[in-house]
């Protein structure tokens, strides 16, 4: 596909983006929906580490805790992936043999993008054949807010080719985009290079996920659905750490995209604490009572 | 736990708002004098419930000597109230205010129970709103002077204040706040089907200590509110309502020195330009036209869509229109409620009748409407023109008409091209474009990429047949007042 005109790209009322996304969250998911809801939510976490100083040993700790979230609840689902450096890949991708869960990893000079094309290739090179399933790459945003939208693009469509079988995972950074309007022409140009997932951030910037940029996201995905069928996955990044803010997230995606879009292949939450806050939510639902976040384990 | 299937697809449980704490009465008297007291008429009726069509209480019928009971209370303790230090007078109100924010919740569920609107409105914008409105009078009452300087403002005396079925609560805040800052006492009726929230305002105004008399609230349907408005002694006529009843009371009122202020029916436009964010837009037509199920006389019941844009607006407000969740009102969760009673509910239907027979297109979602009680689909109608009567008339219902147009003032004829003039709402992303539009619409109010929005200091009222005089703000006070030179 070619770039889009975006001089046509729908503009973005912020105020009316802000007063739809608060009613989302006054929905009231309670009883059985809360408890489904939570399952859904954990299974679509990108279990997360992205650190300078993680190592071999780390990812192994993080690697466990993917496939055992906690073995004294019963029936709950495993992670969708976990997110690592691309040094990291081949340590996961062993740790993870068998498990279904999927190894996901940054590229093309994460977190700030800034190196040439060459470079962001062979990053995305190097992890795909260390055994990245998926890989998540950074646009560059001096050239977007340049306006140099034809870069953006044609850097996208690489990394695409590179990734070859690897899902890709365009992340937009959306606390450096400045306007909303910038972040849906941000994930217009994203999805017509060939993301198959638009992801908010990296974690490394402030503010993070926020739910205006992802209802904005959303609707672009749906936009881009309607005019050719493809269906775009959406990865909120950073930021969302508590159970009711997954669930609000949720219900932003089902009263947005839909039922076909609740399922780990479309919707992912890039989240570290998450995991642990939904835990305690479901072990406050099986006993009644709230237990320390001692009982939950960190890795 | 039971096992979690997390490929089925998720829903919300049901969310039922308790309504274990609230208090209501099997019977209900009339208001008066600070008492609670039989009708002399001796007569009751029964609010139903319009989500189950199941009877709530029994409420008094007030006929004419109970209306001229209510009268001489209102006009005997006018006396004192008026000459009472607007400070103190402030005060009273500001209790008011404060009261209602406190028993915020009871009222919501109550107003959901009577009236059927989804507690999620009652609760987020009806009581809260109400509450602004006695605080932000309470406010102007020592400031007359300082509000309207040379004019020496003096209360007129006995307000008769006759209120709708769509915001039972809020509309009486609208009518008494002012009533009261400016020094006046009040005869207020609300609608036959939704008078428990008065009924549990006048409660809370006994428990305020407000003097005996100051605040009368009597029940009853058109006959107790005519009585109203011919009562001799009567000083001023506050109405909301329908506009066939308006030109009613303008016309038993010709010629008699009583002040007036009218707020009636409306036919609203709401207009989206090409250049409009139109996901908000979108957005934007769905609380114009089903916020409170279309009982809303400012709602945007006649869309105009720009022709360029008019394929993707009308599919994409298909899409959202399909997510709303219609049903109990009580439930958290519910967007559209039940539709107020039998008799409005046979109105919208009739002219969805109309609108068939007439040709346009219709559409409704597909959606699971509970078996008892009123309900109606939101509803749309396409390929419709200016001579169509749904595009006419009020239906005052989740019903919107939808045209096109292709220049701007084409649109602006179209819009004007009505007996109404409440309100309109523009929808463009250019500033210059709203100024004109501000400018050439008549209509009392204009929102701005945004509708039904409302605020106690803004002035609230129509012009043609969408009424006379301006309620809340500045200009709420004036119809309260008269003025010694």
């Amino acid at each position: 596909m070619t770039l889009p005109d975006l001089s046509k790209t729908p503009k973005i009322d912020k105020v009316g983006v802000q007063e739809r996304t608060n009613r989302f969250c006054v929905r009231s998911i309670k009883t059985s929906a809360k408890i489904h809801g939570l399952h859904l939510a954990l299974s679509m976490i990108d279990l997360t580490t992205l650190e300078g100083k993680d190592t071999p040993e780390k990812v192994k700790q993080l690697c466990y805790k993917a496939r055992h979230l906690d073995d004294s609840i019963q029936g709950l689902p495993h992670v969708a992936a976990v997110c690592l450096y691309p040094t990291l890949v081949g340590v996961a991708k062993k740790e993870l043999i068998g498990s279904g869960i999927k190894v996901a990893s940054v590229a093309t000079a994460f977190p700030s993008g800034q190196s040439t094309l060459e470079v962001k290739l062979n990053d995305t090179k190097y992890a795909v054949a260390e055994g990245a399933d998926e890989v998540d790459m950074v646009i560059s945003r001096g050239k977007f807010l340049e306006g140099e939208y034809n870069f953006v693009f044609d850097e996208i469509a690489e990394v695409k080719q590179a990734c070859g079988k690897a899902h890709l995972k365009v992340i937009l950074e959306t606390g450096e985009l400045d306007t909303l309007d910038n972040v849906r022409k941000a994930s217009d140009i994203a999805m017509y290079a060939g993301a198959d997932f638009i992801k908010t951030s990296t974690g490394k910037i402030s503010p993070a996920a926020t739910m205006p940029v992802v209802f904005v996201m959303l609707n672009a995905i749906k936009d881009f659905y309607k005019e050719t069928g493809i269906k775009i996955g959406m990865k909120p990044a950073g930021g969302i750490s508590t159970a009711k803010k997954s669930l609000q997230y949720l219900v932003m995606l089902k009263e947005t995209l839909g039922d076909e879009w609740m399922n780990k292949d479309l919707f992912r939450f890039g989240a570290s604490s998450l995991a642990n806050d939904i835990l305690m939510q479901l072990k406050k639902q099986e006993t009644g009572i709230y237990q320390s976040l001692d009982y939950f384990s960190k890795d | 736990m039971s096992k979690v299937d997390i490929n089925k697809s998720w829903n919300y449980s049901s969310a039922p708002e308790s309504t274990a704490h609230i208090q209501l009465k099997k019977k209900y008297d009339l208001f008066i004098g600070g008492e609670f007291v039989k009708p002399l008429s001796n007569k009751y009726f029964d609010t139903i419930n319009p989500a189950n069509g199941e009877q709530i209480a029994k409420v008094a019928e007030a006929d004419e000597k109970d209306v001229d009971r209510a009268v001489k209370a209102a006009r005997k303790a006018f006396k004192s109230w008026s000459k009472l230090d607007p400070q103190e007078r402030g005060k009273y109100i500001f209790r008011i205010a404060r009261m209602m924010q406190e028993r915020a919740r009871e009222f919501a569920v109550v107003e959901s129970l009577d009236g059927g609107k989804p507690i999620r409105e009652s609760r987020d914008i009806d009581i809260p709103l109400a509450a602004n409105h006695f605080f932000y009078y309470a406010g102007w009452a020592d400031k007359l002077e300082y509000a309207l300087p040379n004019k020496k403002p003096k209360p007129l005396g006995v307000a008769g204040q006759i209120i709708p079925w769509n915001f039972p609560l809020l509309m009486a805040a609208w009518k008494i706040a002012p009533a009261l800052a400016t020094g006046n006492t009040v005869v207020l009726k609300p609608a036959e089907t939704t008078s428990l929230t008065a009924l549990k305002l006048a409660e809370l105004i006994q428990d305020s200590g407000l003097p005996k008399g100051v605040v009368n609230i009597i029940t009853g349907a058109g006959e107790t509110g005519a009585a109203i408005v011919n009562h001799p002694d009567v000083d001023k006529i506050a109405f909301t309502g329908s506009t066939v009843v308006g030109k009613l009371i303008e016309k038993s009122l010709a010629g008699i020195n009583k002040k007036t202020t009218l707020e009636l029916g409306g036919k609203g436009a709401n207009i989206i330009f090409e250049d409009a964010a139109i996901d908000q837009a979108v957005e934007g037509i769905v609380n114009a036209i089903f916020f409170n199920q279309g009982h809303v006389c400012c709602a945007g019941s006649r869309l105009f869509v720009q022709s360029s844009v008019a394929d993707v607006v009308i599919e994409k407000l298909k899409d959202r229109i399909s997510t709303l969740i219609i049903g109990d009102p009580l439930d958290k969760n519910t967007d559209i409620g039940a539709i107020n009673s039998k008799e409005q509910l046979k109105t919208i239907e009739k002219y969805i009748a109309i609108g068939k027979k007439e040709g346009a297109d219709i559409y409704q979602p597909k959606c699971q409407l509970p078996k008892k009680g009123n309900w109606c689909p939101p509803t749309l109608f396409l390929n419709v023109s200016q001579s169509h009567t749904i595009v006419q008339e009020e239906i005052f219902g989740p019903v919107l008409t939808i045209q096109t147009f292709r220049t701007i003032d084409e649109v602006i004829e179209k819009a004007n091209n009505t007996p109404f003039g409440l309100s309109a709402g523009v929808w463009t992303e250019k500033g210059s474009k709203i100024f004109k539009l501000s400018k050439k619409l008549k209509a009392g109010v204009i929102w701005a990429n945004t509708f039904n929005k409302f605020d106690p200091a803004s002035p609230f009222g129509g012009y043609k047949e969408s009424g006379m005089g301006r309620e809340g703000g500045l200009h709420g006070l004036k119809p309260y007042l008269k003025f010694e030179s």
